[in-house]
């Protein structure tokens, strides 16, 4: 059995080992047995006629088999290495290996912790006593997390394929829990053609992978020469594949009305996890092949920067809550593969910093957004039960309404803008110093642009999440919805304070985050310990460290000095926004859409708003007047959809021969036997 | 022996073209009743007695020169029809190309690679040309009928086929294609029934309306 772990580097000392010798329990059987948990966790609320309980059986589940899964994934990190076992099926496709190894537990870490999160959210979210479709939901919610844990433990083309499929079709039938609307009909279709066009790429991929090697089984790492014909194509095939679920650009445009339209704790899981898998798929795939062609890391770096400043360009104009949060994960899925570009380029030019740098930057942000993402997608969930709607512009006001969640739905967006003192600075200082000291030191300038690039993206999330956080928690309440917002249940509450928590303790403790990933990066750099010491000390970690507590501390003292001053002072009470005006109402506020107009404007090329202005009039009364603005999308509203409408059009054609009249059609098969008959001579 | 089968075959082919020109479609089950006694003495005629053989004559014209036809002919009166009307292709012109195709049969049978025992029988030609005949008139007749009559020529086509391999063919193989005619002609009276009760009219060509837009 060919495993990849001689290579590596042990990294943990024997403290930490004995640690774990109370559980010496396998890593690969504690992996299993949580994915069989889960799998089976929405099974008791089937056969059992009290769904609310089935809910809360579920629950206890997922999170069981959560704590197994964070063990096992810990004693990894650890150092203990995971057994491999072998599938004995009567498939025709050889014996199936499952195993565990360092890259694995990147995607491993948040997966479990949201999964457990998401369980207890959707108790109170999605109850089994308001929702009928809550039983369904909960078995394929289930399924889903089961079959992400199996795509990263396949190590088995058609095992990992079998995986993908399950995860593919529960994440549709759980996006279209809502199936009576017919926009959540249309993009569950879209989905579906999205994912299985990837599917499509994944089949060809993994044929010509086994016509390569001659089995189905995963190669070892570095283990397959460039120099296979097909490996261009192999890689090629993986990033469409691959690429297609993790939402890069151009194959995005399933993303934002799959994410908008999902209940919100699906969507969590979606975005937090699920885009994971697809960047999991490529970093496999890559780690076949003992050389990569030098092209691969530029393209990698062009989609990723390209994913990302298109992502947060579409974000910024959104108006839709949640359609907003699942554009913003294409931007941060673009930084993703910007760190993993950055270390494609410096595998083939043999620069260990840039190597380290991109990876770190790449993990950290894996395990960073499934925890801010997962965050702020759950509140989400809370501000639409609040406020009944998913428009930003329909909120406002709710920070006094939602006193937890406004602090922990800053928390989220502070940390995806990547500002200290959060856990979005970590990764992304690992890419600025990647990208700016590799620019000067090494002959590589081009790779410094990446600096100025995710500068740019920063600003530009800075402005979407001040826009969102803004016009949704400060100000007056716009529709009498949101003026009647509640807090939401301790359910709901306590999973986001466990993922806020998880973001600031990482974001101030960065050399915390540093160590998770180290040995992941060790096992996929192929790099020893002191080659990644050399660059991760000169990150300045600690200082950061200190900055950030002293942050922490300057705002809480300064803050607290006000509220102190605050009290002392004389009070009186007005409308916020008054503006002067005698009898102010809450719709003369500043509106997400005209907040972010300037932004929009100037990426007008990217963004293309559609606004239909009003014709003002200056009769005295002016007559009711409306103002019209949507976002469009260009690859689907632009391309595709006037793409398959051409080809629905051209095959209108064909269906002239498929006209009813039964006598013609057994004239075809009389024709074919004529032709066959003339044929044979 | 083989110089009477000849001559019966001659006759199956004159059977196809009486049914491809004549409109009544009473005397068109008559005549593929008489294809179908034909058909069964025709391996008496081939092959040495043994029971199987008795069991299979037997059994085929029962099946195909009485339940069938008669079968067919009741579904005839019940829907009041004596005559076929309108056929997409005029009498004249289908017998013309009926002739066309028998033409075209011994052309085609002669290149087939057959079996030197084959080569001089009338069989291999016989069967292809029963075959066109069926062809033409499944896709020429407007009636259910016509289609039901044009379906039990075309299976008689592949029964004269299949006399060349009689001696290797086990009753149960036998049994099962009779088994299948039958229902077959069965599941057509159910369709044609509901077809002459949903269009008042057994029109086939009136099915066209179910075609989904």
């Amino acid at each position: 059995m060919p495993t990849c772990n001689h290579i590596l580097p042990r990294y943990e000392r024997k403290g930490r080992c004995e640690a774990f010798v109370f559980f010496s329990v396998d890593p690969t059987i504690c992996l299993l047995a949580a994915a069989t948990l889960m799998a089976f966790s929405g099974v008791p609320g089937l056969v059992m006629n009290r769904p609310v309980w089935g809910q809360r059986i579920a629950a206890v589940f997922v999170v069981a088999a959560s704590i197994v899964g964070e063990f096992a994934v810990i004693s990894l990190l650890g150092g203990s290495r995971g057994a491999t076992f072998q599938i004995d099926w009567p498939l025709p496709f050889g014996q199936a290996l499952m195993s565990v190894d360092l890259l694995s537990t990147i995607f491993l870490l948040p997966l479990f912790l949201v999964c457990g999160c998401v369980s207890v959210y959707s108790i109170a979210y999605w109850p089994a006593r308001e929702q009928t479709s809550a039983g369904k939901l909960t078995l394929f919610l289930g399924f889903f997390a089961a079959a992400m844990v199996m795509v990263v433990l396949a190590r088995h083309g058609v095992l990992f394929l079998i995986a993908w499929e399950v995860m593919a079709l529960s994440a549709y039938f759980l996006l279209t829990a809502e199936q009576q609307s017919s926009e959540v009909q249309r993009v569950g279709t879209i989905y579906l053609i999205a994912t299985h066009t990837g599917t499509m790429a994944l089949f060809a991929m993994f044929s010509l992978l086994r016509g390569a090697i001659g089995t189905f089984q995963f190669p070892a790492s570095h283990s397959l020469s460039q120099a296979v014909p097909v490996a261009s194509v192999i890689i090629i095939t993986a990033l469409i594949g691959f690429g297609g679920k993790a939402g890069l650009m151009p194959l995005h445009f399933w993303l934002p009305g799959a994410h908008a339209n999902a209940p919100s704790h699906v969507s969590a899981m979606m975005s937090g996890l699920m885009l994971k898998m697809g960047v999991y798929g490529i970093l496999r795939t890559m780690s076949f092949f003992d050389a990569l062609p030098v092209w691969l890391g530029w393209l990698i770096l062009l989609l990723g920067t390209w994913s990302a400043i298109n992502g947060i360009a579409l974000a910024a104009g959104q108006r839709d809550l949640k359609r907003l949060l699942a554009c913003s994960s294409i931007e941060n899925v673009g930084i993703i593969f910007i760190g993993i570009g950055l270390a494609v380029v410096g595998l083939q030019l043999h620069a260990p910093y840039l190597i380290v740098c991109g990876l770190f930057g790449a993990f950290i942000h894996i395990i960073n957004h499934g925890l801010f993402k997962s965050l702020l997608f759950l509140g989400s969930g809370v501000l639409i039960h609040a406020a009944g709607t998913r428009e930003i512009d329909r909120m406002g006001g709710l920070a006094r309404r939602m006193p937890i969640t406004s602090p922990l739905f800053l928390i989220g967006s502070l940390a995806i803008c990547g500002l200290p003192p959060l856990n979005g600075f970590v990764g992304e200082l690992f890419l600025y110093v990647g990208a700016i000291t590799d620019g000067i030191i090494a002959p590589l300038p081009l790779a410094a642009l990446v600096a100025p690039v995710l500068a740019l993206v920063g600003g530009l999330a800075v402005i979407t999440f001040v826009k969102i956080y803004g016009i949704i928690f400060l100000g007056a309440p716009r529709s009498v919805a949101a003026a009647h917002g509640h807090e939401a249940t301790r359910a709901m509450t306590a999973p986001m304070v466990l993922l806020a928590l998880g973001c600031l303790v990482a974001g101030l403790a960065p050399v915390l985050l540093v160590r998770l990933v180290t040995p992941a990066v060790a096992f996929y750099g192929n790099l020893a310990a002191p080659e990644i010491a050399l660059v991760t000390d000169q990150v300045p970690l600690v200082p950061l460290t200190f900055a950030n507590c002293l942050l922490i501390i300057l705002v809480l003292v300064i803050g607290a000095a006000y509220l102190l001053r605050l009290r002392r002072l004389p009070r009186s009470l007005g409308a916020t926004w008054g503006c002067g005006y005698p009898e102010p109402t809450a719709r003369m506020q500043y509106t997400g859409t005209s907040f972010s107009e300037m932004v929009v404007n100037l990426l007008g090329a990217i963004v293309a708003p559609n606004r239909r202005k009003p014709i003002l009039v200056t009769a005295i009364p002016p007559a009711d007047a409306r103002f019209h603005y949507t976002v469009t999308e260009t690859v689907l509203d632009r391309i595709l959809t006037p793409l398959f409408q051409g080809v629905g059009l051209a095959f209108s054609y064909l269906r002239r021969v498929q006209h009813g009249q039964l006598h013609i059609y057994v004239l075809y098969i009389f024709a074919t036997l004529c032709v066959l008959m003339a044929w044979t001579h | 022996m083989s110089l009477l089968a000849d001559q019966l075959l001659v006759l199956v082919m004159l059977i196809n073209l009486v049914m491809l020109g004549t409109s009544r479609l009473i005397f068109s089950i008559r005549a593929v009743a008489v294809q179908g006694v034909i058909l069964g003495i025709l391996p008496g005629l081939i092959h040495p007695f043994s029971f199987h053989l008795a069991g299979i004559t037997a059994g085929i014209i029962l099946a195909k020169g009485i339940v069938i036809p008669y079968f067919i002919s009741n579904a005839v009166r019940k829907a009041q029809i004596r005559r076929e009307v309108e056929p997409f292709i005029g009498y004249v012109p289908t017998l013309l190309l009926g002739a066309v195709f028998t033409a075209l049969s011994f052309a085609f049978a002669e290149k087939l690679p057959l079996a030197p025992e084959h080569k001089d029988l009338l069989f291999v030609p016989a069967s292809i040309a029963t075959l066109l005949t069926g062809f033409l008139l499944l896709t020429t007749r407007r009636k259910a009928i016509s289609q039901v009559i044009g379906y039990l020529v075309m299976e008689n086509g592949i029964f004269v086929f299949g006399l060349l391999l009689t001696e290797a063919m086990p009753v149960m193989v036998e049994a099962g294609a009779l088994l299948d005619l039958l229902v077959g002609i069965f599941v057509m009276g159910i369709v044609i029934n509901h077809i002459s009760r949903e269009f008042s009219s057994i029109d086939t060509s009136r099915l066209q309306t179910l075609k989904e837009e």
